[in-house]
């Protein structure tokens, strides 16, 4: 490298000084962030750094460095096994179904809600609809499993006192994954709301106005008017949860499955908890676990960049 | 044409009313349900009776929650994590977020982008749990509160809020002697009551609810938060299966009004507390939802 003119090793010193002295006068500030940075640190990024076991042998006694590399035997395992990529398939499957049927679900609601004129029953209807947002998954799995119960549950009655023969919900496979869409529509229309609903009230009511001169009824205000208004909030929430797209939530599936149920609702977070962690098969599953975190990453890139071209809205 | 309007108006909001109206209905009635048959005798319960009013009324479920040491243990240590987890997460997050909205903080930008990347990229469970494993923190209940210390979410919120704070406050906070420590604590935290509150409200019931990495971390059933100890009583009588075993159906479903008692246990906290809660969430999804 060739020697720096003096004048820069000057500025550059002078700079360093000027840093120097500025963070000793706000060391306090620097100080108070240091347990904050070494927790992302430790719990966040050294973990994704541990990611390289998906591309080694992991031996426990080992660790990261001394494994042995293998490349990419583990992603070519995950294909090549009939269970792993049936596993694949249902985590692409549910998280489909999840952004088909979920994510519009709290917009319809939040339109709905919007036309309530009885100040006091729309509070009511909002509190209700909020409260499913504070449960469990273990209560909330708990709970569809009580009224689904073949046996006294309180939906089977229904419908043996229509005539018709009693559902085994939670004993077939067929039954899986509508259960997991529904409970989740179930637990999360009415929290998805609360954003739409503040930007449905933040929308100009002179825009109202106008239309209804020009002869507009509320269908075509709706249509011309509110959801333009909604569709920046729209893409940003569709946005973020393609980030998420395969990230459909552990507890979310795992309490939900049984012996018997489990061949369509084996997501690949619960296959990650059931053969990584309890059967130590470590580099299989992180492999796994990183296939799904570089296809949501890989989404995500494609739809904002999709976004930015037809909407003009993007994340970043 | 005006009255044709109208008339379709009025049909929408029939159908509007009374289908937000079911829709709450769903949401309220699971509910009751299961208080009923958490009062019912198990008679009751097995024959299917029970549907919103308790059938033969009967405390004996309660009695048996109440006299089984386990799930009291269960209770205890959530009501700990919840407690000293909600704790932890508060002031991790607040310590973390105050310097990175001062301007004074120099390479904040890079920091918070570090942060950022952790809600997009999020870090993969299996080397998680070998950390985690490293630091001796297996079936301690450490687990459960330091791996979960800072929400990064919840840190972009808190952030944003302090960063609303005029910064003529804590200049002449400065002026008059004021440490930065001194400056978070009497000025900083006093202003942000309401993003402290809710910030309590999304951890409190984080740490309530927790379930996950309780399965994961823990191995010894008296460290089981009441959330596991709940999945495993609905798990060996799960009431889908109980079709195909051959135990006789009153046992099966003399457990099935203690399982609903213990849920309804696990509830209660949340539901008192629901009122005091809606208060302030609605303006944390808000905060929230504030780009940068």
């Amino acid at each position: 490298m060739n020697p720096l003119p003096t004048e820069t090793v000057a500025k550059v010193n002078t700079k360093k000084r000027k840093n120097w002295a500025h963070i000793k006068k706000y060391k306090a500030l620097y100080l108070m962030s240091i347990p904050g940075i070494l927790y992302f640190f430790i719990f966040k990024y050294v973990p994704m750094a541990g990611s390289i076991i998906a591309f080694q042998d992991y031996n426990i006694f080992a660790g990261f460095i001394d494994s042995s590399w293998v490349g990419f035997k583990h992603f070519i395992a995950m294909f090549d096994n009939p269970d792993i990529f049936n596993i694949i398939r249902n985590t692409f499957i549910i998280s489909f179904y999840d952004i088909i049927f979920n994510f519009p679900a709290s917009i319809i609601l939040a339109l709905l809600l919007n036309e309530l004129r009885v100040v006091l029953y729309k509070r009511i209807i909002q509190t209700v609809v909020y409260m499913p947002h504070f449960l469990s998954w273990v209560i909330i799995s708990g709970l569809f499993m009580t009224i689904l119960s073949p046996s006294n549950g309180i939906v089977n009655n229904l419908i043996e006192s229509l005539g018709f023969n009693p559902i085994y919900f939670f004993g077939s496979e067929e039954y899986t994954r509508p259960i997991l869409i529904g409970s989740g529509i179930w637990q999360s229309i009415g929290w998805g709301t609360i954003i739409y609903l503040a930007a449905l009230s933040g929308i100009n009511p002179e825009l109202y106005e106008a239309a209804k001169v020009d002869g507009a009824n509320r269908w075509q205000q709706t249509i011309k008017i509110t959801l333009p208004s909604l569709l920046p909030t729209i893409t940003i929430l569709f946005l973020l949860q393609i980030g998420q797209f395969l990230d459909f939530g552990f507890e979310r599936v795992y309490t939900f499955l049984n012996p018997l149920n489990g061949g369509t609702g084996h997501i690949i977070d619960t296959y990650i908890y059931e053969v990584g962690l309890q059967n130590a098969q470590y580099s299989l599953t992180t492999a796994m676990g990183l296939f799904k975190s570089l296809i949501g990453l890989f989404l995500l890139f494609i739809a904002n960049f999709l976004s930015r071209k037809a909407t003009g809205n993007s994340l970043y | 044409m005006g009255l044709k309007v109208s008339k379709s108006r009025k049909i929408f909001n029939v159908f509007n009313y009374s289908f937000v109206g079911i829709l709450s209905l769903t949401m309220v009635l699971p509910i009751i349900h299961i208080l009923a048959k958490s009062f019912s005798s198990s008679s009751a319960v097995a024959e299917g009776k029970v549907i919103f009013w308790p059938v033969e009324f009967d405390l004996i479920n309660y009695q048996y929650v109440f006299q089984d040491a386990s799930i009291w243990r269960a209770f205890g240590i959530t009501v700990l994590i919840t407690v000293v987890g909600t704790l932890i997460n508060l002031i991790a997050t607040a310590s973390l977020a105050y310097p990175l909205s001062r301007p004074e903080y120099k390479g904040r930008r890079i920091i918070l982008l570090g942060v950022i990347f952790t809600m997009i990229f999020s870090a993969p469970l299996i080397p998680t749990y070998l950390v985690i494993k490293q630091l001796g923190m297996i079936d301690s209940l450490w687990a459960l509160l330091i791996p979960n210390a800072i929400s990064a979410f919840n840190f972009i919120v808190m952030r944003s809020f302090f960063q609303q704070i005029p910064a003529s406050l804590i200049d002449a906070a400065r002026i008059d002697g004021c440490n930065e420590l001194g400056i978070l604590t009497r000025i900083v935290l006093p202003y942000s009551k309401p993003v402290m509150a809710t910030m309590t409200i999304f951890y409190g019931v984080y740490h309530w609810n927790s379930y996950q990495n309780a399965l994961y971390f823990l191995n010894d059933p008296r460290l089981y938060p009441l959330q596991v100890k709940l999945r495993e009583m609905i798990q060996s009588d799960d009431l889908s299966i109980d079709v195909e075993t051959t135990i006789s159906t009153e046992f099966m479903n003399s457990t099935e009004g203690i399982q609903m008692a213990t849920i309804i246990i696990a509830i209660v906290p949340i539901l008192l507390l629901y009122p005091l809660l809606q208060k302030h969430f609605v303006k944390g999804v808000m905060l929230g939802s504030l780009k940068e």
